[in-house]
């Protein structure tokens, strides 16, 4: 069977375009990723995402699909040899879709906010709505995980995936902001998971470096404050 | 063993009805419980506890929330009847891409017709005209938006229509005038039972925007 060629328009500091990134590992998907900087959007990207003209756009065989879920839950039907990332019981299937759309519309938002949070009282409402958030996620853990190591039980699924990518912004705001944010005494389930997450080698591979997060952090700010 | 299947639900709302529309074309019986959302039920909140809204579908006890996701489960758990989603994995990421577009650009604009005046109010109607010709283009000259099926994008969109008498009245504006082909596409979907009875009463919707308007004093 011909590989078809598979294009990847994203940037490594990006949490979307991780998941799309691990989801193509873990199917061991070979493909070309094409930097695009979010803040001065190729010909490429707006050609193939004319719509939203935002990262990531994963391009197969010339037809491009975008929006990060939407792409993650492509690369399982596309390529359906290779480990599931979505469950195989429709009703965890719901389940897991539940949890990644409430993690992408409701928690990840939060973290961004947090770090461009001016002032105490502005900031502790957020980490308040993050800790709530969290022991939400403890729970659907339980639920989803079955006492296993991953949201997908053995193996790392959709949830792990989409999760698992904000990690990386995660550890940054928690040291720019000087909070703890996924602690083992409030939700220990969910912290466990975390460190296995990060010790593993295909997010290893695909995550970025906390430093260089960091350092990405401090230039954008940097820029923000010379443009105000 | 029968499926006990439960839908906690509004009349009026354009969630509920997909999920209406989607147990209605898989020919599934269910008990409809409508729900008062200024007193929600001990069931709705235990069924639903992270969003507390509805729509929710409880399946033999056990609950599926957010419309799009609920199809998606009705389509998968009843693949044997009239299928939802295409079966190729790129037409079924198109589908899934347009129904999401449907629900965070469509939805949001219509919000802004009927919930806010002047400018704010003419740019909902601006956003939302221009979203439903980006839809008439994907819809382009096909049937159905899945192509010669019914399928789940068509179930997506369709609720709108029910909606669109109150938008049009409240932003003083003519949908048909602009996106004539999706008005031609919603009068064939209407044709469908599964959506003829499943959709809301647009004059009941635009009755409760009005005094929803009135009670927030939106309509001066």
């Amino acid at each position: 069977m011909a590989t078809r060629d598979v294009k990847l328009l994203g940037t490594w500091s990006c949490p979307y375009v991780n998941r799309v990134q691990l989801a193509l590992k873990l199917k061991s998907i070979e493909y070309e990723f094409i930097e695009d900087n979010p803040y001065n959007r190729s010909e490429i990207l707006v050609k193939n995402n004319p719509v939203l003209k935002k990262i990531p756009v994963l391009i197969h065989g010339n037809k491009p699909v975008c929006e990060s879920l939407i792409i993650v839950q492509y690369i399982d039907d596309a390529w359906p040899i290779g480990p599931s990332l979505l469950p195989s019981d429709a009703y965890d299937r719901a389940l897991a879709r539940f949890w990644a759309a409430y993690t992408d519309d409701k928690w990840y938002p939060l973290i961004k906010m947090l770090r461009q949070a001016e002032g105490k009282e502005e900031k502790e409402a957020i980490i308040a709505k993050l800790a709530e958030g969290l022991i939400l996620l403890e729970d659907a853990f339980v639920i989803c995980g079955k006492g296993k190591d991953y949201f997908g039980g053995e193996n790392i699924g959709y949830i792990d995936i989409v999760l698992g990518s904000s990690l990386a912004w995660l550890r940054v705001t928690e040291i720019v902001v000087g909070v703890q944010l996924l602690d083992q005494t409030r939700t220990p389930g969910l912290a466990k998971w975390a460190e296995r997450v990060i010790s593993n080698d295909v997010f290893k591979d695909v995550l970025p470096e906390t430093k260089k997060l960091l350092e990405l952090h401090e230039k954008i700010q940097a820029f923000i404050k010379s443009s105000t | 063993m029968a499926d006990e299947v439960i839908l906690l639900d509004v009349d009026i709302s354009l969630f509920g009805m997909r999920v209406r529309v989607a147990l209605a074309e898989k020919g599934i019986e269910y008990e409809h419980k409508i729900e008062d959302l200024v007193n929600k039920s001990q069931l709705l909140l235990e069924m639903n506890p992270v969003h507390k809204k509805i729509p929710v579908l409880i399946h033999n006890k056990k609950p599926i929330c957010e419309s799009l996701i609920i199809v998606q489960y009705i389509d998968e758990m009843w693949k044997d009847k009239s299928p939802l989603l295409p079966s190729d994995p790129y037409q079924r990421a198109q589908a899934r891409f347009w129904a999401d577009f449907i629900d965070k650009m469509v939805y949001e604009s219509g919000i802004k017709i009927w919930t806010t005046k002047g400018e704010e109010k003419e740019t909902g109607k601006k956003e939302f005209i221009e979203n439903l010709k980006l839809l008439e283009g994907v819809l382009g000259d096909k049937h159905y938006f899945g192509g010669e099926e019914f399928g789940y994008l068509d179930v997506a969109l369709i609720t709108f229509y029910s909606w669109f008498y109150a938008y049009e009245a409240i932003g003083e504006f003519s949908i048909e005038q602009h996106c004539p082909k999706l008005i031609e596409w919603a009068k064939r979907c209407m044709e469908r039972e599964s959506v003829s009875k499943s959709l809301a009463d647009p004059h009941e919707i635009y009755d409760f925007v009005l005094i929803l308007r009135k009670k927030y004093g939106i309509d001066q």
